[in-house]
């Protein structure tokens, strides 16, 4: 369970929000709205530790975010808004790498199946540099079946993609969300979601 | 962590084989500055002799420098080193590993290379191994400090010209021991007590610098 309290975040010298509390629990959803420079991003960063609030507390499980700098970290994927691919390497080599990254590498097997779903199955062994950026996306994207993570941490992740892929994602969180899952994101698209539990969060000017 | 720091090492290194042109400049503009100075300054053997190391060694350092700009940059463009940052294990070590790859594409091939160019300058073979050697051991240390300076000005405009600013002035003692070294060997005096300083200073460097470089990033990437 994600708790926020509190929260205020400040950059340069403009106040983006305050007093921003909600919780969310297995199984549940949130998005985040909100107009442009609203603080969407912030927030997200925030929510995975790139960012210190500048006031307020964020709690993972019950205890502060900042007392545990391995447990919370192990429990979180966060996709951002550059897809955090290289351009010389292939999407199987980028995605190991990621996936070491949070501990033991995912098998080439593991990620050539999780390419194929993404619909990117014959692409894998080019350099991701020659990819569109939808399928930049998708490769990113495919981090989520690599992981085991239960919080989602998702900035404007359908952004580039074609509607298959997006309807493809949706049925990721679905799939997600059923399990115990919890879902942070922003969109600027209206989202179709099965979600048992959906919380709407606007982020005002 | 060991295998963190391989996965990271091995990372850097195929980006390099991928990207040569990259490896290649920083050799070249070490090659051609070095042989600049005998072609300026006129064939007169001693005068090569004496100014010999300095000249080597001030072209290493720069040489060094030049590829420091790469050091995190690309990763913080393409949102890779926002992933180091949200690793579970920890970010120095993530460091480390980018230190010593930069290490092995920008700082070994000029230890190979500087023997070579350094029959230029008419060095005696014990001045040429006390180059080697000295370059050996100073060159993850200009990598080593480096990476704390290009930590610290990631992101920022005109993050180049302060790097130099700010990495320089720690180059220094780095500079004084690795050219008092040829210069002590030159002499007959024995090189040991310069490397042995250089040893500490790359100990040193080793320990502190991957922890100073992670929390000038942490700071960066806010």
């Amino acid at each position: 369970m994600l708790e926020v309290a509190n929260l205020a975040c400040i950059r340069g010298e403009r106040l983006l929000f305050k007093e921003l509390s909600f919780s969310i629990r297995p199984g549940e959803l949130l998005v985040v709205g909100g107009a442009n420079g609203s603080g969407k991003t912030s927030l997200l960063r925030m929510l995975c530790g790139l960012l210190l609030p500048a006031a307020g507390e964020i709690r993972w499980q019950g205890r502060s975010m900042g007392s545990m700098r391995d447990v919370y970290p192990a429990a979180m994927m966060y996709i951002g808004h550059p897809n955090g691919l290289k351009d010389e390497l292939t999407g199987l080599e980028n995605l190991r790498f990621a996936t070491a990254l949070s501990g033991a590498p995912a098998s080439r097997e593991r990620i050539r199946r999780a390419l194929a779903r993404m619909g990117l199955g014959e692409r894998e062994l080019l350099p991701t540099g020659w990819l569109s950026q939808g399928q930049k996306r998708r490769t990113a994207l495919a981090r989520l079946l690599l992981s085991d993570c239960s919080l989602w941490i998702l900035d404007e992740p359908f952004t580039a993609l074609d509607k298959a892929a997006v309807e493809l994602v949706q049925s990721l969180l679905e799939e997600h969300l059923r399990d115990d899952g919890l879902v942070v994101l922003t969109t600027h698209q209206d989202l179709e979601v099965a979600a048992p539990r959906l919380q709407r969060l606007h982020l005002a000017q | 962590m060991l295998s963190l720091l391989r996965w990271v090492i091995a990372r850097d290194l195929t980006l390099a084989i991928r990207r040569r042109a990259d490896v290649l400049t920083t050799l070249f503009f070490f090659v051609i500055v070095v042989t600049l100075f005998p072609l300026g300054v006129g064939p007169e053997m001693d005068t090569l002799r004496r100014m010999g190391a300095g000249v080597l060694w001030v072209a290493a350092l720069l040489a060094s420098m030049l590829s420091l700009g790469r050091l995190f940059a690309a990763d913080h463009l393409d949102g890779t080193l926002e992933q180091f940052l949200l690793i579970p294990q920890s970010l120095s070590v993530v460091v480390l590993g980018k230190i010593i790859a930069h290490w092995l594409v920008s700082g070994v091939p000029l230890v190979l290379m500087a023997p070579i160019v350094g029959l230029q300058y008419g060095l005696s073979p014990t001045a040429l191994l006390a180059l080697l050697a000295s370059l050996l051991l100073g060159t993850p240390i200009l990598s080593a400090i480096g990476a704390i300076g290009a930590a610290l000005t990631l992101g920022l405009r005109g993050g180049g010209v302060l790097v130099s600013l700010l990495v320089l002035p720690l180059y220094v003692p780095v500079l004084i021991f690795g050219a008092g070294a040829v210069d002590a060997a030159v002499s007959g005096l024995g090189a040991e007590a310069h490397l042995s300083l250089l040893g500490a200073l790359l100990l040193l460097a080793l320990v502190l610098s991957p922890w100073t470089a992670a929390v000038a990033l942490r700071i960066s990437i806010e």
